[in-house]
């Protein structure tokens, strides 16, 4: 059993910006437990002689040729932008 | 009092110039308008999928086998979450624990001692977008670096002087030029430097606490950041403070180091496979075909220019201090220039007029074979080394054909024999008091009547001719 903490939840909340109240930090603790538990049902099985993979689909080298390709127009890539300037896209300010 | 020992280790990176860019098919060029080279995969949008570029990859082999890496066989991508409006996806798609490749090492010289400096790693990701950040509270965001084929490319904490980290970006720069993958432009962002530092008691073996020196806009500054920061740490740890694990960065005009932030805990980026690319495997063909591409290296070349070439080291070492450089001298001398004064042209005047107008060599219009006809009308005595400044003049600016150039301009020498000692001849007859003088063991009576024939000549006539002529005739008198 790999039980979870609610600090790790509230941990892994901030790093994805959630705002989490006490009681979802309650109630994820346990669901996020919970699944976790679940996925612990793949240690029975003996993977001692088993290559780990890190992709579901058994694929490999897809890629494409080094061809630059026109697609959209200045305008459109900045048409979503809630807002802009320059043509840039404009932000508020997060300085590191 | 406590010696103590530096420890450097640096962090480089490198835009790939391909055509286009890692994982979407936008072009990948420096300098256009803001949001020209972007689609819809480099925005992040929903659905979209990026696919590899087959000529990161192989660029990304190149640089890594020509700083002696070992290349992975099986390798792929993993995503670095982070928020930061450069990054419209909101994570980098970068590699963690299978970089294309590790274990390398340089070498570099510094005060004549050389000294490999290992390489820990070199992985394959993409390049962020660039911000600017305002004085109003708001950052204009240019997406055209966003997908920009990156190198990082770690060495190991080999270094153990800011001298040695200048040397070790040189010749970092200059492998990597060589092998074409990048132009290494620091002023354009295309080579960017990390570096960290820490300091230790001598014979302590734990490393020190390190600091993070970022925005780093030159070799010099880092050299310059990194002594800074060695004697800050010294005089922290000396006065029995303590060094705070902080990202600094280097104020040109202070010529000091200025705390940017403090770290607390290491950053969390939770890495995981990238689910939208799939594996790669590098088979061993696939190595070689690369390996094959990977042009004469600076060190080899220097090392033939001076055993084969009969040059100087530090011709050798001039010469090769770019690929362009070096290939202009083998194509100047394959034009049947004369070694010594191929690079004595390469580094004089074209060196000095490469500097002054700001140009590469690769941009002169001056082609290697004309430099090479140039030096052959000087070995030929056709024209002086006074008259050739002139032809050069004219070569280097507009281009041509020397022989064309030194008909055009009438520059061409007089080495006539017959012709010289009757000029001579008659110079002679009117300054009988020059060779009076000249008799009388004045010698710069013999200066004047040179310069008299130059005159006569319109600086045409061979000067070491002349000299010989004016001497024969004047024993006759």
């Amino acid at each position: 059993m790999a039980d979870i903490s609610k600090d790790q939840v509230k941990h892994v909340a901030n790093l994805a910006r959630l705002a989490v109240t006490d009681e979802e930090v309650e109630m994820f603790t346990k669901q996020l437990g919970d699944i976790i538990n679940y996925a612990e049902l793949l240690n029975e099985l003996d993977t001692e002689n088993v290559e780990p993979t890190t992709h579901v689909l058994d694929l490999k080298n897809v890629m494409r040729k080094d061809e630059p390709k026109e697609w959209i127009k200045k305008e459109d890539a900045l048409k979503n932008a809630p807002d802009q300037k320059d043509g840039q896209f404009r932000v508020p300010s997060i300085l590191e | 009092m406590t010696n103590f020992e530096t420890v450097i280790g640096l962090e480089v990176h490198v835009e790939l110039k391909t055509a286009s860019k890692i994982f979407s098919p936008a072009p990948n060029a420096f300098g256009s308008e803001p949001n020209a080279n972007v689609n819809p995969i480099d925005l992040g949008y929903p659905g979209v999928l990026p696919v590899l570029n087959e000529e990161a990859v192989n660029y990304a082999m190149k640089a890594s086998m020509a700083i002696n890496c070992d290349i992975a066989t099986n390798t792929k991508f993993d995503r670095k979450n982070y928020f930061y409006p450069d990054n419209p996806k909101a994570y980098q798609i970068s590699q963690f624990d299978q970089p294309i490749g590790e274990n390398g090492w340089i070498e570099i010289e510094v005060n004549g001692e050389k000294k490999k400096i290992g390489i820990t790693r070199l992985h394959l990701e993409e390049d962020a977008g660039k911000l600017t950040h305002g004085d109003d509270g708001y950052s204009l965001v240019d997406y055209n670096r966003q997908g920009t084929p990156l190198v990082e490319i770690v060495s190991e904490p080999d270094i153990r002087t800011p001298e040695e980290a200048y040397a070790y970006l040189e010749k970092l720069k200059n492998i990597i030029q060589y092998t074409g993958v990048s132009d290494c432009k620091m002023e354009e962002g295309s080579l960017r430097c990390d570096a960290n530092i820490s300091i230790r008691p001598v014979g302590q073996e734990e490393f020190g606490t390190k600091t993070e020196l970022k925005n780093l806009n030159s070799f010099s500054f880092v050299q310059k950041g990194l002594e800074f920061e060695e004697k800050r740490q010294r005089e922290v740890l000396l006065n029995g403070g303590e060094i705070l694990q902080e990202t600094r960065r280097y104020d040109e005009q202070k010529k000091e180091t200025i705390l940017m932030r403090v770290k607390e805990g290491s950053d969390d980026y939770r890495y995981f496979p990238e689910p939208d690319l799939v594996p790669l495997y590098i088979d061993e063909a696939w190595k070689e075909r690369i390996r094959a591409e990977i042009p004469e290296l600076p060190d080899a070349r220097r090392e033939r220019y001076v055993k084969d070439l009969d040059l100087p080291t530090y011709d050798a070492a001039v010469l090769t201090s770019t690929k362009e450089m070096s290939d202009f001298f083998e194509e100047t001398i394959a034009a049947g220039a004369d070694t010594k004064q191929a690079s004595n042209w390469l580094m004089g005047e074209v060196s000095a007029y490469m500097n002054k107008q700001q140009v590469e060599i690769q941009d002169l219009k001056m082609t290697p074979s004309s430099l090479a006809k140039m030096i052959q009308l000087i070995e030929d005595g056709t024209i002086s080394s006074k008259m050739a400044k002139k032809v050069f003049a004219e070569l280097v600016e507009n281009g041509g054909d020397p022989e064309k150039i030194v008909k055009d301009k009438g520059l061409v020498q007089i080495s006539d024999e017959g012709q010289l000692r009757d000029i001579i001849t008659g110079i002679l007859d009117e300054n009988e008091q020059s060779i009076i003088d000249y008799k009388n063991g004045k010698d710069k009576a013999l200066g004047f009547l040179v310069g008299q024939t130059m005159k006569a000549t319109k600086g045409q006539a061979n000067p070491p001719m002349v000299n010989k002529i004016i001497l024969e005739e004047m024993e006759k008198r």
